[in-house]
């Protein structure tokens, strides 16, 4: 990631550098800040390996060993009130460690706190499905396994549930070139009309620029239109809007202005 | 005939219309133009707009129909996803000939904004168009135009049944 650089006087600059917005890291602060998170920070302590914890944006961070998720979510759901997994997903740490981070957002409404729970697996690792303990983590889990390819062991249904059944690679990964691959580029074509379809329809295009000013085979400009292909290099005519055909159409009648009736009183 | 005075010969008063077989098909083709319901994404929203009563597609006889077997045009509204390329293949081989494509709004017409792995880069590289209609929405008197403009399309074509049937490839 791009280094963070200052954004307060941007207004002022008549340029802007940075392509994207870099979000600065918020400040943590310890656990024992917080009564509450204290208490469920050591009712996890007390039976599990804590490898990392903090409190950032009044959220508490426990970051714990892969292969204790389920039983960690089970105590914080049956013991410590966290009730409701309100998002779980995996960021791809591929390119700088090599590892998948899985999260594991939960909120509890009784005590009105949410806790994030985090944990990293290698690329090739596979997680244990908490679906048994929060239903919602069914369709979590395949869009996990979806964009990411992060396999859940245990899942009643593991199977993709965005892309196509038959697609190669998992588009979310860092590695996965926004466009598409070799793959997804031909997808439609393959799977349609065969492989040796792929010659006669052609590839792509992908240049949203891309003009041809005398190509008369995608898009005429409007008020010239001229049949399709035709050579317009010399110059083309002029095709005034038309809404039928000059001479009338068959046995339907032109709205005739000089026949219409201006109504003012909408009451008569 | 003088008891009645009616005049026969007047323009009207004869209920019959002498013209051509062709004009007689294709006056009926181009006026009960049938659309298949196809409302892929926000364009979608459009294409209802100009079939309810504001805009009322009825008046040219372009109803919506929920079914491929009794539509004969297919107004692709909206984002074309690659999962759903194949399927809207099936449904453009489902519909009887003959039949007709309008491409509604950039998305359909080229992937517009959507330039990624999981939009097809416009329907044309899955079934034959044979209008394409600009705009992110589109209006819907833009759709009415390019209703006309499609009438004015089937009224050109030779009504006869040994019709070309078009073919992507
Ligand atoms: S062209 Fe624009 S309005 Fe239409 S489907 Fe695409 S994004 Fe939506």
């Amino acid at each position: 990631m791009r280094a963070y650089t200052p954004k307060d006087n941007v207004q002022k600059k008549s340029y802007y550098t940075d392509r994207f917005w870099v979000a600065p890291q918020v400040a943590k602060s310890a656990v024992s800040d917080d009564a509450v998170f204290a208490a469920d920070l050591d009712a996890i302590k007390a039976k599990f390996d804590v490898l990392d914890a903090y409190i950032q944006v009044d959220q508490m961070v426990v970051v714990i060993h892969a292969n204790d998720n389920y039983a960690v979510l089970e105590l914080l759901k049956n013991e410590r009130e966290y009730t409701q997994l309100s998002e779980m997903s995996a960021i791809d740490w591929l390119a700088t460690e090599g590892k998948f981070e899985i999260f594991y957002q939960m909120l509890s409404m009784a005590k009105r706190k949410r806790v994030r729970i985090k944990c990293k697996i290698d690329e090739k690792e596979a997680i244990q499905s908490v679906e048994k303990l929060f239903r919602c983590a069914d369709w979590s889990e395949r869009e996990m396994y979806d964009m990411f390819g992060v396999v859940v062991n245990n899942h009643p249904f593991m199977k993709r549930i965005l892309m196509p059944d038959d697609w190669e690679g998992f588009p979310l990964r860092k590695t996965y070139p926004l466009q598409g691959d070799e793959f997804a580029a031909w997808y439609e074509v393959d799977k349609i009309f065969g492989k040796e379809a792929r010659e006669i329809i052609g590839p792509e295009n992908r240049d949203p620029a891309r003009i041809d000013r005398y190509d008369t085979k995608r898009f005429a400009r409007l008020g010239h239109e001229v049949p399709f292909g035709t050579d317009i290099s010399q110059g083309e005519p002029d095709t005034p809007l038309v809404y039928q055909e000059q001479k009338g159409v068959f046995m339907v009648d032109k709205f005739d202005t000089q026949k219409s009736v201006v109504i003012s009183d909408r009451h008569r | 005939m003088a008891q009645h005075q009616v005049n026969y010969l007047k323009d009207g008063g004869l209920p019959v219309a002498l013209t051509t077989i062709d004009k007689v098909v294709n006056w009926g083709r181009s006026n009960s133009i049938w659309a298949l319901t196809y409302g892929l994404a926000c364009c979608g929203i459009e294409m209802m707009a100009s079939g309810a009563s504001r805009y009322d597609f009825d008046r040219f006889g372009t109803i919506f129909r929920a079914s491929p077997r009794q539509a004969e045009l297919m107004i692709v509204a909206g984002t074309l996803t690659k999962k759903h390329a194949e399927f809207i293949r099936r449904l453009y081989d489902q519909m009887t000939e003959p039949k007709w494509v309008i491409s509604m709004g950039s998305c359909a017409n080229t992937g517009g904004m959507f330039n990624t792995y999981a939009t097809v880069q416009g329907v044309d590289r899955v079934i034959p168009v044979d209008l394409y209609l600009p705009g992110c929405a589109p209006r819907p008197e833009t759709l009415q135009y390019a209703v006309m403009m499609l009438q004015q399309k089937i009224r050109k074509e030779p009504a006869s049944r040994a019709q070309k049937p078009k073919r992507l490839m």
